[in-house]
């Protein structure tokens, strides 16, 4: 058990990092599982972090009603902004949720009772490794069972086909406010969770380019499936710690990598149509 | 007319589509009704498709009335309309390629799954006997467009005339009380539309009414009960097959004037 504590010691937060981005990558699955280019994630995430944070610092409320609020918070904010943005489609959504989220930036970097921008210190560490896995179990055990319900076909059938969809009777404007909105709440979530383990937040941390490494997250796992997510955030997270010893070449490797992966994978690395594919070739070979 | 009114299942009055000063339909007005094939032909460019779209719901019409068992459609929803028992196959085949084919068949029968959030969450017995009767169905429909052994195949996969198999197993998920066809032969073989053309019949004797696009003559005149005809936005021509065929204006939209021939 040894091993176990100095590792653990050594690399919690980074264990936690990846459960948080697994979270996140899941987040925005949805809106994407429904043809949705939305960018308005990190700003969600970061209103769960704040809602959160500012409860737990002033109001002292338990860490469940604190997470639980951190995603509804940014949930009701989707279901608000989601009717008028949500008309939208393709580049013109990823702009419109891109300013929102710069709204949120902004608005977080010049109110008083958010810390401006020093952010929020001395936030207690409340989250243990058991949170995020249990969240983490429920979130991927719900979306599974979303997946394979009339939902789950019905967000299929919004992304392949949007008019053929309202002509099987699917109140697509709906569907994609539920996947905006579920897609909040999950990254709220995720957001409180990660206040409560790095002690401070600020607004730097929920701006355009942590918006562009959650889709990353997703687009480099694929997003056909709930497992190309899942292994896109855990690449990510790990790929800058394992290039460490790269030094100043770290992001230049990180970078390279990804370029690589979107030319020869462009579904994806998790694409069970090619690596159903590959398998069949690969006993055809044998045989 | 009362009694007329009793028995159209879809009737369409003094309608018109104009976009700006582009005058896609003027006047048109028909009736179809329950359980019988009709027919709308006319040649390319006269709006045939749009009659379809402004039932649909997918674009509203600049005037006139659209009634579907004596209920306005104008200003609904497209999948508030079909709900109420209108389902469509489209020109330009829009299958959902991604899916296999009960998938896309399964997507027609959506607003029939009636199962709340928490029964789907917790998979309850009453969320997995709806999704199994689904399937059911959805086998069903596969089997009367001879597409059930193919069921797990994705439709991305599939010929151009068994898209078009797919596509109206999909619309008939819906359970639709009139389905409506948008060319459904084009592309076909002729042994394929002499198939297509007994399961269309099928598809009226077991109670549905079917309104159809046609470019075809042979498969418009053998299987329509009433045929209109659309030219330059205007209906020119409406009565039986044989009325249709005989009529000097169906002729001369069709074939031009005796004198430039």
């Amino acid at each position: 058990m040894e091993w176990f504590n100095d590792f653990w010691s050594t690399y919690s937060t980074l264990v936690f990092s990846v459960g948080v981005h697994i979270l996140l990558a899941l987040s925005i699955w949805l809106t994407l599982s429904c043809g949705l280019l939305s960018l308005a994630n990190a700003a969600f995430m970061g209103i769960g972090a704040y809602v959160a944070a500012l409860l737990t610092l002033h109001l002292e409320w338990s860490f469940g009603t604190v997470l639980l609020a951190g995603g509804v918070a940014p949930a009701a904010v989707a279901l608000i902004i989601g009717a008028p943005v949500l008309r939208l489609s393709g580049v013109y959504l990823a702009m419109a949720t891109l300013a929102f989220g710069e709204v949120v930036r902004i608005t977080v970097l010049n109110l008083e009772i958010t810390g401006g921008p020093e952010g929020l210190n001395g936030i207690p560490l409340s989250t243990e490794a058991w949170h995020i896995a249990l969240i983490l179990a429920v979130t991927v055990y719900g979306l599974a069972r979303l997946r394979r319900s009339k939902v789950g076909r019905a967000f299929e059938a919004i992304k392949e086909d949007e008019i053929a969809a309202r002509l099987m009777g699917i109140d697509v404007d709906r569907y994609k406010l539920l996947a905006f909105s579920l897609g909040a709440f999950i990254a709220g979530i995720a957001g409180a969770l990660n206040a409560h383990f790095t002690f401070f937040i600020s607004p730097r941390e929920y701006g355009f380019e942590n918006a562009v490494d959650i889709l990353t997250m997703a687009v480099l796992g694929g997003f056909s499936n709930l497992i190309g997510p899942m292994l896109g955030a855990t690449i990510l997270t790990l790929l800058p710690e394992l290039l460490r010893s790269l030094h100043d070449f770290r992001s230049l490797v990180n970078g390279a990598v990804l370029v690589l992966v979107v030319l020869f994978l462009p579904k994806g690395i998790w694409e069970p149509r090619r690596i159903r594919a590959w398998v069949q070739r690969f006993k055809g070979g044998r045989a | 007319m009362s009694a007329d009114k009793q028995h159209s299942l879809l009737s369409i009055r003094n309608v018109g589509k104009h976009f700006g000063g582009l005058h896609v339909l003027q006047d048109v007005s028909f009736e179809v009704p329950a359980g019988s094939i009709y027919g709308l032909i006319g040649p390319n460019g006269a709006g045939k498709t749009t009659v379809f779209n402004l039932i649909t719901g997918l674009l509203a019409p600049s005037s006139g009335s659209i009634e579907f068992k004596g209920e306005s459609l104008v200003g609904q929803q497209p999948h508030q309309i079909t709900r109420k028992g209108i389902a469509r196959t489209f020109q330009n085949i829009r299958i959902f390629k991604e899916m296999d084919l009960l998938e896309n068949v399964m997507v027609g029968m959506h607003d029939h799954l009636r199962y709340g959030p928490a029964a789907l969450l917790f998979n309850t017995g009453a969320c997995k006997a709806a999704e199994k009767r689904a399937r059911e169905r959805a086998l069903e429909l596969l089997s009367w467009v001879g597409l059930d052994h193919k069921a797990d195949m994705l439709a991305d996969n599939l010929s151009y005339g068994d898209q078009r198999k797919l596509e109206f197993a999909r619309a008939l998920a819906t359970e639709p009380k009139l389905l409506l066809l948008d060319e459904p032969v084009a592309g076909m073989n002729p042994s394929e539309k002499t198939v297509l053309m007994e399961e269309i019949n099928n598809i009226r004797n077991r109670g549905y009414g079917v309104f159809m696009i046609e470019h075809d003559m042979r498969f418009v005149m053998g299987l329509c009960d009433r045929i209109a005809v659309l030219n330059f936005g205007r209906i020119i021509a409406e009565g039986s097959p044989d009325e249709v065929r005989n009529n000097p204006e169906v002729i001369e939209a069709y074939l031009g004037k005796e004198e430039a021939a």
